[in-house]
């Protein structure tokens, strides 16, 4: 089962990424774009058919690894026919 | 109040303990104020109060170091950092500070916002930073946790320090079990500033405009400072909300818009927001000249529009500066900051009521007078209780005689070079960009110090880091005088005239009277040395509370010292042999005693006996005659005798050259393994030409220094007749080896062989 | 002769390029902030090292759109010699001027340290005077030094001649272990195909003093002294 984690700065952290393209799209006239957070999108395979297992071993791998805990957040998204 | 957009909860004593404020300290606050604090004055008076700003417990003690010299144009404390005249119209600006426990806790950004930091103190003052070094410090590398911290704590160093264009060419890492759960991340930054360039951190004129410049004001940090003095705990956990982001990019336009600000000559004066953000400098800068100022937090840039009094004052967002213009000309540094696409903003103005006061939401959240808030003026000072540690006694009487003898010379050498304390950190320092404005003449690795040149000038700057926390541990009054004599022999090695230092005096939690004693040892230690070395201490930092649930770290001061190389074409002194057919002199006190030494340590894994023996002024007239024969033009390559003693020197002075010696050991009294290992100070290896070899004893002779002939430069093998023979490449390939294979997991290089 | 070197936000080896060419060469030189429209009467544009707007989002990507980017590009394409060092490679390369891209370092670390190099193409302004008897020592410091072609254009760079320099060890043999990025075929540096507009990592504004280490770049610079003054005298 294929599932999607997408992580992205906590909400009050400082994203010197975003804040440098906002304001690089704010030059080339994109003056409707309010504001930019960078974050980063991961693709796990695991090997199960049940959602709640797929679920729980991203959770573990965001907690552990992929996810910075001081200071990101993340969400896991299953496919939407499980 | 309730109705208020920010309302704020009631003020009381259960309150001001969840700030760290003890029940005095809150009283003191109702006095000063003449009633109960507002919520936010609360939190103003806890992070200005904190061990952090207020070095409450420490600043009795650091006013005995010496702290006047001849080319002080600034003293300790005065401004964000010490000032020393180098000629030709410059001087030196350079401070180090701790990042302890943000790189604890996220050793990227922990470490990245430290470099940031003390950037900022230096360039505040009109100065261009020139060069950075770093002095670090983790548990064991055979524990995951702790490779996970050095590798962020490097490449935060690396991604800040790379991006904003300073090179960091020197520094040192130690590992040692009791800095586990509690590394040491201090930065030292060195800029050149011209005399009449030099800004100050001064609030004055009355009605002068007073602006924020930089970036945005986030809820980065909150409670940073307090956070900074208590110790690591499970409850650090919950904190972790606090950690502030670095951003390289807009301190490097903070740089050049600042130093372009300076020059319009529209800026009375400026300071740097690190902790504690806007209430610190805003009552600092108004407590310096008996000002106060009026300030409307709305006007503040913000990153949330939604943040309170409260946090909008104790914000510890990175790269921003608090700036008094003169009245009228504050266009003229808004438009500055403008073409460097930043912020700058009038938010107040200074006023002669000596109180500084805040406003949000057009209403006063707080009015406290500026002297009340700060070091100096109305914080705390408290001198701590002393008590003797125990561990002394054991460490002390523990009979280290046994250990003089080895079955195997070569074996042990080569195993005691398997100490990441004593292998390359080429892994480290490659990381670092250590060669950008191209002015590094000696970068981190092969040398005793690093040397930025001055272009458009003779001179060259010759600076260092040093502290062996296990001497200070085992005689901290001893350890605080090594600190500072090492630092200043590295200096001397390179050519060097040693002026002054800046220290980051790393320690455990004050409350214990064991630790204060060795604060208070330590700290003595160095004056002795600096009176001694005439160089005196021109600022620094405390950290306290370093401990983790085992119990403290090893006392670590540590010293930045400047030096200066009057002529970098013609003295500045390379550590690794240079030619094959030179003499091999060593100079200085006997090689006795191998107490508190790395070969204990890492061979028989034991913390034990005294600090190495030190006469500070046999110290001082060995190193003042080094130099003379340097500036004579003796030297071909000179390095001291630290971690690892003789054997590693002359390791190391084989694998920079890639150069091999041939020596015979005689120097008279000791053993072999006292003569190798001992790391009694005053040890110094030079090589010479021949020709001028009698030219070079003679001087030593002349100043009752013993010299002693090892033996020659030659061939591609280290030769210690009798004892050793040894390729210089298995020796690189081992030196080089150690570190990347640790970092990678491989335990078998992190643990005694 | 007059040298223009670019200056971005967040560029830090402008000042080291003007040193070289200014202080060491003796060329006149001037500064071009990235607003200008126009670059002015100069000969030869350097776009130097650094981190250009913090090179957050890709290495370049964003200096590529500021205003003076026009001016390179028409400067260019009527023949003028652009020499993109480190972070200016990287914006040449984002400003479609040179072909291929950049990606992180193999082992994915910053690196800084001296590496060796070989020439493998004298027919460019800027390599027309590098001698050809060997390697040249010059550092490198980057952490998104990994040029990438992919095989058509690799294969086009070969047989167009445009790899101008590639990593070697001491003695000039393209190894493995010589390379400190993981590029492709150890490319340092390329040219585009009317050999005007010249990339690479490696700092030659850092290695113009034996004092510092090397002073090979110096004969980069000097090609394109020599070969300017040529066309002014021809």
């Amino acid at each position: 089962m294929q599932v999607e984690i997408v992580i992205t700065l906590r909400e009050s952290i400082l994203d010197p990424k975003g804040k440098a393209s906002h304001h690089a799209l704010e030059n080339l006239g994109f003056k409707d774009i309010t504001g930019v957070r960078i974050g980063k999108f991961i693709q796990l395979d695991v090997d199960t058919n049940d959602p709640d297992q797929a679920r729980r071993a991203a959770e573990q791998a965001c907690e552990k690894l992929l996810a910075n805990m001081v200071m990101e957040d993340y969400e896991i998204r299953l496919p939407d026919n499980v | 109040m309730a109705k208020s957009k920010h309302s704020e909860p009631e003020v009381t004593i259960e309150l001001a303990r969840e700030h760290g404020l003890i029940d005095e300290e809150y009283e003191k606050i109702r006095e000063y104020l003449g009633r109960t604090p507002t919520f936010t004055e609360l939190g103003v008076y806890s992070v200005m109060w904190s061990e952090h700003c207020s070095y409450k417990n420490s600043v009795a003690v650091l006013k005995t170091l010496p702290k006047s010299g001849k080319n002080l144009l600034v003293g300790a404390g005065e401004e964000n950092a010490g000032l020393v005249d180098i000629g030709d119209g410059l001087a030196c600006a350079f401070k180090i500070e701790s990042h302890n426990h943000p790189s604890a806790v996220e050793p990227y950004q922990g470490a990245a916002t430290g470099v940031g930091g003390i950037h900022r103190d230096i360039f505040t003052m009109g100065a261009r930073p020139v060069a950075a070094l770093n002095s670090l410090r983790f548990g064991s590398m055979s524990e995951p946790r702790v490779r996970y911290l050095l590798d962020g704590v490097v490449r935060g160093i690396a991604d800040y320090g790379n991006s904003f264009g300073v090179p960091t060419v020197g520094g040192e890492i130690y590992f040692d079990k009791s800095y586990e759960g509690n590394p040491l991340v201090n930065a030292m930054s060195v800029g050149i500033v011209k005399h009449e360039d030099t800004a100050s951190a001064v609030a004055d004129g009355v009605g002068n405009p007073v602006l924020i410049v930089g970036a945005s004001t986030g809820r980065d940090g909150i409670h940073g400072a307090t956070f900074a003095s208590e110790e690591i705990s499970e409850k650090s956990e919950a904190k972790r909300p606090s950690v502030q982001v670095g951003d390289p990019f807009t301190e490097k336009l903070l740089l050049e818009a600042t130093l372009e600000a300076l020059k319009t000559g529209a800026i009375v004066g400026i300071q740097d927001m690190g902790a504690a953000g806007i209430s610190c400098s805003s009552s600092e800068m108004s407590a310096k000249t008996g000002v106060g100022m009026h300030v409307d937090l709305d006007k503040v840039p913000l990153r949330e529009a939604d943040m309170s009094a409260y946090e909008i004052l104790l914000s510890e967002s990175q790269e921003r500066m608090l700036i008094v213009a003169h009245k009228g000309r504050e266009q003229e540094v808004m438009d500055v900051f403008a073409k460097w696409d930043l912020n700058a903003v009038v938010i107040g103005e200074v006023t002669d009521t000596g109180r500084v006061v805040y406003l949000r939401d057009g209403k006063v959240k707080a009015d406290m007078p500026a002297d009340s808030l700060v070091l100096g003026g109305g914080a705390p000072v408290y001198i701590r209780e002393t008590s003797k540690p125990e561990y002394l006694e054991k460490t002390g009487s523990t009979d280290i005689s046994s250990y003089v003898d080895v079955a195997d010379v070569q074996e042990t050498m080569l195993a005691l070079l398997q100490s990441p304390n004593i292998a390359s950190k080429r892994w480290v320092y490659e990381q670092y960009d250590y060669m950008v404005r191209t002015n590094t003449v000696t970068g981190p690795g092969p040398s005793d110090a690093g040397v930025v040149r001055i272009k458009d000038s003779k001179k060259a700057l010759a600076v260092t880091t040093d502290c062996n926390g296990r001497y200070v541990y085992l005689n901290p009054r001893k350890g605080g005088q090594i600190a500072v004599a090492e630092a200043a022999r590295n200096i001397v090695c390179a050519g060097g005239k040693p002026m002054a230092i800046t220290n980051c005096l790393n320690f455990g939690n004050p409350y214990k009277p064991e630790v204060y004693w060795t604060f208070k040892e330590a700290v003595g230690g160095m004056g002795d040395a600096c009176e001694v070395f005439e160089t005196p201490v021109t600022g620094g930092n405390v950290s306290f509370y370093n401990e983790n649930p085992r119990g403290a770290i090893f006392p670590t001061p540590v010293i930045g010292m400047l030096g200066l190389i009057e002529d970098c074409e013609k003295h500045t002194t390379p550590a690794g042999f240079q030619t094959a057919g030179d003499d091999i002199i060593y100079v200085g006190a006997s090689r006795s005693g191998i107490d508190g030494t790395e070969y204990l340590s890492f061979l028989h894994d034991l913390t034990a006996g005294d600090a190495p023996d030190l006469d500070m002024e046999f110290e001082r007239a060995l190193q003042q005659t080094v130099l003379r024969a340097i500036h004579e033009g003796l030297v071909s390559s000179a390095h001291d005798l630290s971690d690892g003693g003789l054997a590693i020197s002359l390791i190391e002075k084989t694998i920079f050259s890639g150069i091999g010696a041939n020596v015979r050991l005689d120097l008279p009294g000791q053993n072999v393994v006292e003569q190798l290992f001992s790391e009694a100070q005053s040890g110094i290896l030079l090589s010479v030409s021949p020709e001028r070899r009698e030219e070079l004893t003679s001087l030593f002779r002349e100043a009752d220094i013993p010299a002693y002939h090892l033996g020659v430069v030659e061939g591609d093998r280290l030769i210690i007749e009798d004892f050793a023979d040894i390729p210089v490449e298995t020796l690189r390939s081992i030196y080089e080896g150690v570190v990347p294979d640790a970092v990678s997991g491989n335990a078998a290089a992190a643990t005694p062989v | 002769m007059k040298f223009g070197v670019l200056v971005f936000p967040g560029s830090n080896c402008d000042h080291d390029a003007y040193h070289a060419l200014k202080h060491i060469h003796g060329i006149d030189t001037t500064f071009i902030w990235h607003k200008e429209t126009e670059i002015g009467s100069v000969d030869a544009i350097i776009v130097p090292g650094g981190f250009s707007y913090g090179d957050y989002l890709r290495s370049g990507a964003i200096a590529r759109f500021s205003p003076v980017m026009n001016a390179v590009a028409d400067f260019a394409s009527g023949g003028g010699p652009v020499l993109g060092i480190c972070n200016g490679f990287q914006i040449l390369l984002e400003a479609r001027l040179l072909p291929g891209t950049m990606m992180a370092n193999e082992q994915l670390r910053f690196t800084c340290k001296l590496v060796h190099l070989k020439c493998e193409s004298r027919n460019t302004p800027f390599t027309g005077s590098v001698p050809d008897t060997q390697t040249l020592r010059m550092p490198v410091a980057h952490g998104e030094g990994n040029y990438y072609a992919d095989d058509e254009l690799y294969k086009k760079l070969l047989d167009r001649n445009q790899v101008v320099f590639r990593y070697c060890d001491a003695n000039g043999n393209i190894t493995p272990e010589s390379n400190p990025n993981g590029s492709v075929g150890n490319i340092a540096g390329i040219c585009n195909e009317s050999r005007n507009v010249v990339g690479m990592m490696p700092h030659p504004e850092r290695a113009v003093e034996k004092r510092l280490g090397s002073d090979h770049g110096r004969f980069l610079f000097n090609s394109v002294i020599d070969n300017l003054s040529y066309a002014v005298n021809s």
